[in-house]
């Protein structure tokens, strides 16, 4: 074992460094798992210190994150969230008071830190992750995601994938992403370009479930239909120039009146306010002890990335992926995700998704079993061929001419083996399929 | 961080190995195009018509401008899109025969983004945006019809009695225009 090199930390209870006394005996000597070349002391405190991390959301997940890092020695954090607080994040996003309720989560969030950590500094940004571009990405160091939405996921992925330049270290920044569904959760390292991608990962992800829209418009069976139908349907039709801000208590309060209108003339019963709510915003619910768990394992592997002290998560051919569930026991696994040659953001451009599919099913037969793929699910997919356009949501000129295909069987669109391409305005990348066809 | 860096040479070179055998794949410039007419947003003055609609490279564009000078005419425009796209910018012609300070007689369109200002980062959206924007402000400091430019410069009133006689199929300054009433 490599000798104790102290150097000139001081290490002990008083002092400026006393509230890191423990991350110091880390920092300050070799241990088991630190390299023959890695020099413990100033130097790697110092890169902790200066490393630029971003935090994305500051949630459930969020709120544990920027509070870890900030007490494992990070003092450099920004934090995105587009949120404002509401009444019932307060039981366990406990940087939030009741007088923050309304405000917008990065900014209390980084305040509420910043007070208790001296030293540290917060820079919150209130707004959606869309809204930077990559030169903004290019100044952190790495990225912890903890966020509730695929989509934003993914488009940070992509994103991270996209900016990675193979001449230019620092265009490539790990992605440490920590996710939870009530007593479920899961941590996972991504570097873009070398290991598995969130996009290559995303059959980890159950499908949301989505209910077709003729079941919306004509036979509702459970009061979530009859708010879905208020969501996507009635409120086009009659508030189409106002943007759905489901924040907003007066248009969840409209939602809620329609649904229920609705359900009355269905005879269905239990739309309530806080269902509406939780439908229209996608609400998952959320266990506090899961979040400090993920976003545990999360900090620690930021921790370990930017000191080199340990072993990470996400080292090409090793582990990358752990999972917990805490539903029945206490049960963790960790494994190597493999990364996808075909993934449709870091595989190989050249080369398509393989998909076997029956000849003798129509195009539209083909797009709902898409949208119900876990890795695709699309919501408003156009599609094309080499050759032919194959259905085009928009323009409308376009739609009404390839909307006869739709009802075609795929061996008369195309030829086995041809590769098709999807693209959804609600996703940055466009898939790539091969269709093979079955016997 | 380094460390991981020195990581992804190896992985880079163990990946160069197996490449993938090409077949009749979907192109660039397709994919692109594609993207762009998921982001087109057309409203109610405009509309696209694709003669062949498996090919999305080319199609025409009609514009039905609902206020200004021009308000009352329909306007069709060609759009050409090669597989440089979008590097290069998509080639746009007007079909008609129109008086117009930025619009010559062979339907050459003088539009900066289209030309001189176009950048990758610009969709098929901003060129849209673009030429319905002629419609409303016809830009005399900028002309491909100098006849119209400097009637539009001399006399604004002139130029709008002179916009409204083209768009019935009249004369104007003795040339002879389109009728493109709707
Ligand atoms: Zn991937």
């Amino acid at each position: 074992m490599a000798n104790a090199n102290i150097s000139s930390v001081p290490i002990g209870s008083e002092g400026p460094r006393a509230r890191w006394k423990y991350l110091d005996n880390i920092l300050g000597r070799s241990g088991p798992f630190t390299d023959p070349d890695w020099v413990p002391g100033e130097t790697v405190i110092e890169s902790l210190e200066r490393a630029k991390l971003l935090v994305i959301g500051a949630g459930g997940l969020g709120c544990e994150i920027l509070k870890n890092l900030a007490l494992s020695g990070f003092k450099d954090i920004h934090v995105i969230d587009m949120d404002t607080i509401d009444v019932s994040n307060l039981n366990r996003q406990f940087l939030f008071r009741h007088a923050d309720v309304g405000k917008y989560k990065a900014e209390v969030a980084a305040k509420f830190v910043e007070k208790r950590v001296k030293g540290v500094k917060i820079t919150p940004y209130c707004g959606k992750i869309q809204d930077k571009d990559e030169e903004y990405y290019k100044q952190f160091a790495m990225i912890v995601c903890g966020l509730d939405s695929i989509e934003a996921r993914r488009w940070i992925n992509a994103t991270l994938v996209g900016m990675v330049d193979e001449n230019d270290e620092d265009s490539l920044k790990p992605l440490i992403d920590g996710g939870t569904e009530g007593f479920k959760g899961q941590a996972r390292v991504i570097l873009p370009t070398m290991t598995s991608c969130i996009e290559c990962q995303l059959d980890m992800h159950a499908p949301r479930a989505a209910v077709p829209l003729c079941t919306l418009a004509s036979i509702p069976r459970q009061p979530q239909h009859c708010i879905e139908w208020a969501h996507i349907i009635a409120w086009d039709e009659e508030r189409k120039d106002i943007t759905l801000d489901t924040d907003d208590p007066e248009h969840i309060t409209w939602l809620f009146q329609k649904a229920l209108k609705r359900a009355q003339e269905f005879n269905i019963e239990g739309v309530t306010y806080s269902m509406t709510q939780g439908v229209v915003k996608n609400i998952i619910p959320a266990i506090a002890s899961t979040n400090a768990i993920v976003a545990a394992s999360c900090c620690n592997e930021a921790f370990k990335i930017a000191t080199s002290t340990n072993p990470f998560l996400g080292v090409p051919d090793t582990e990358n992926y752990m999972m917990y569930t805490g539903d029945e026991g206490v049960y963790t696994y960790t494994f190597q995700h493999l990364r996808q040659p075909d993934c449709p953001v870091c595989g190989d451009d050249s080369r398509a998704r393989p998909l076997q599919v029956n000849p003798n099913s129509t195009l539209q037969e083909f797009l709902d079993g898409l949208a119900e793929r876990p890795e695709a699910q699309l919501k408003k997919p156009s599609i094309r061929s080499e050759e032919k356009s194959l259905y085009y949501q928009s323009p409308a000129s376009l739609e009404e001419q390839t909307r006869p295909n739709l009802s075609k069987k795929l061996n008369e669109l195309l030829e086995n083996g041809e590769e098709v391409v999807i693209s959804d305005p609600a996703f940055p990348t466009q898939f790539k399929y091969q269709l093979t066809f079955k016997e | 961080m380094k460390k991981i860096w020195s990581m992804k040479q190896k992985v880079a070179q163990e990946e160069a190995a197996h490449v993938g055998p090409k077949k009749k794949r979907v192109t660039a410039a397709q994919l692109r195009v594609q993207k762009d007419l998921a982001e087109l947003s057309l409203g109610s003055t405009m509309k696209t018509h694709f003669p062949d609609p498996d090919d999305i490279l080319n199609f025409k564009l009609t514009i039905d401008p609902d206020e200004g000078m021009y308000k009352g005419g329909r306007f069709e425009f060609d759009f050409k899109i090669n597989q440089n796209f979008p590097h290069d910018p998509p080639k746009v012609k007007c079909t008609q025969k129109i008086y117009h300070p930025n619009i010559d007689l062979e339907g050459n369109v003088c539009l900066n983004i289209l030309r001189e200002d176009w950048k990758p980062v610009l969709n098929l959206n901003a060129a849209v945006v673009g030429l319905q924007f002629l419609f409303l402000e016809p830009n005399a400091s900028d002309p491909l019809n100098k006849e119209a430019a400097e009637d539009l410069k001399a006399n604004r009133e002139g130029f709008k009695r002179n916009v409204r006689a083209s768009l019935g199929g009249g004369t104007v300054r003795g040339q002879s225009f389109d009728r493109v009433l709707k």
